[in-house]
């Protein structure tokens, strides 16, 4: 058995009804898993004995703009002792956009999701230190949002006065 | 030639305080290299021995804005950073002056994007814009020698009722 379908099998035997799809795309696995599991399924890929995804190496999101569940987050864990990079996604809607945060497991998703608030506005619960980090404080939008301008909204971030 | 036959012929010259001030301010440009992004690379590229910016006064990049007159921002300017470039310029002494370099700082460049100043003239005062992306040294130096003449036109008057420093938090 290759390590994909020990993946597959793991994850279908602790989780057959919380997953929502599992996808091969030109050689990366996916899966696809209800938010309310997404701790669950992190603790297992990490301390299973065979899996070892030690690390999440991104966090990030998609604005799917009209979609009923607007945002899906994406996780890439990686397993060092398999050299093997895994996608987990997990769909959640708009009111308001929040999920879990997997910093419990993995210590480096910290700066990950506070990005992916920062960018969307997706809310983690139970993060340590949620707040902006590219964008200045006060700052009162998401960016990558499909519903955020390109150029901005003029006025919401501060510039020093002009001078002759 | 120049000065020197001068000297052999009479040993002194007359001019006006005002032209030997300029020419001395303009012969001794000393740039704060405000390098941000890839332009400061070609910023680096000026001053090094190939294109020589040295051969116009100005080879003294100063690292700290207390000792230069001429501030050259060089890469892309965002919302945040701004803060930070205006806080560097209003520690510069008067007089001073200011080169965008690039199309980012002059324009946004092809930073058409919500965190991007689009242009640094919306908080400081741009003396000479530079062209390319980035521009390539001999561009730089023209601009600078661009400011020279700017600075050969000017009177030692009108800086004298200038404060050094004007608009630094008290």
């Amino acid at each position: 058995m290759g390590f994909k379908e020990l993946i597959i099998q793991k994850v279908k035997e602790q989780f057959d009804n919380s997953i929502e799809e599992i996808k091969e795309f030109r050689g990366d696995l996916s899966i696809t898993i209800k938010k309310e599991k997404i701790v669950e399924l992190a603790k297992l890929l990490k301390e299973d004995n065979d899996l070892h995804f030690e690390t999440c190496i991104d966090v990030t999101a998609i604005d799917w703009a009209t979609r009923k569940n607007r945002f899906t987050v994406v996780y890439h864990v990686y397993s060092y002792k398999n050299n093997f990079t895994l996608r987990i996604k997990a769909n959640i809607d708009d009111n308001p956009p929040q999920i879990e945060s997997v910093t419990s497991v993995w210590k480096s998703a910290n700066w990950y999701e506070r990005e992916t608030y920062d960018m969307y506005g997706i809310i983690f619960i139970n993060h340590p230190d949620l707040r902006r980090i590219y964008m200045p404080e006060g700052f009162e939008y998401h960016p990558l949002r499909k519903d955020f301008p390109v150029l901005g909204i003029p006025g919401s971030l501060p510039l020093p006065d002009k001078i002759d | 030639m120049g000065l020197e036959a001068k000297l052999n012929k009479d040993g002194f010259i007359t001019t006006t305080l005002d032209a030997i001030i300029a020419w001395a301010r303009k012969s001794s440009v000393w740039p704060m290299p405000m390098g941000i992004s890839c332009c400061a690379i070609e910023l680096i590229a000026a001053a090094d021995p190939k294109y020589d910016l040295a051969r116009f006064g100005s080879e003294v990049m100063r690292f700290t804005p207390r000792q230069c007159d001429l501030m050259i921002v060089a890469g892309t300017v965002t919302y945040k950073m701004a803060q930070v470039v205006r806080r560097i310029y209003d520690q510069m002494p008067e007089p001073k002056w200011v080169i965008a370099m690039g199309a980012c700082t002059s324009s946004g460049g092809m930073y058409r994007s919500y965190n991007v100043v689009q242009g640094i003239d919306q908080f400081l005062p741009v003396d000479v814009y530079t062209a390319g992306c980035p521009p390539r040294p001999e561009n730089l130096i023209n601009a600078v020698m661009t400011i020279q003449q700017k600075i050969a036109k000017t009177k030692a008057r009108d800086f004298q009722d200038k404060p050094l420093l004007e608009n630094i938090d008290k």
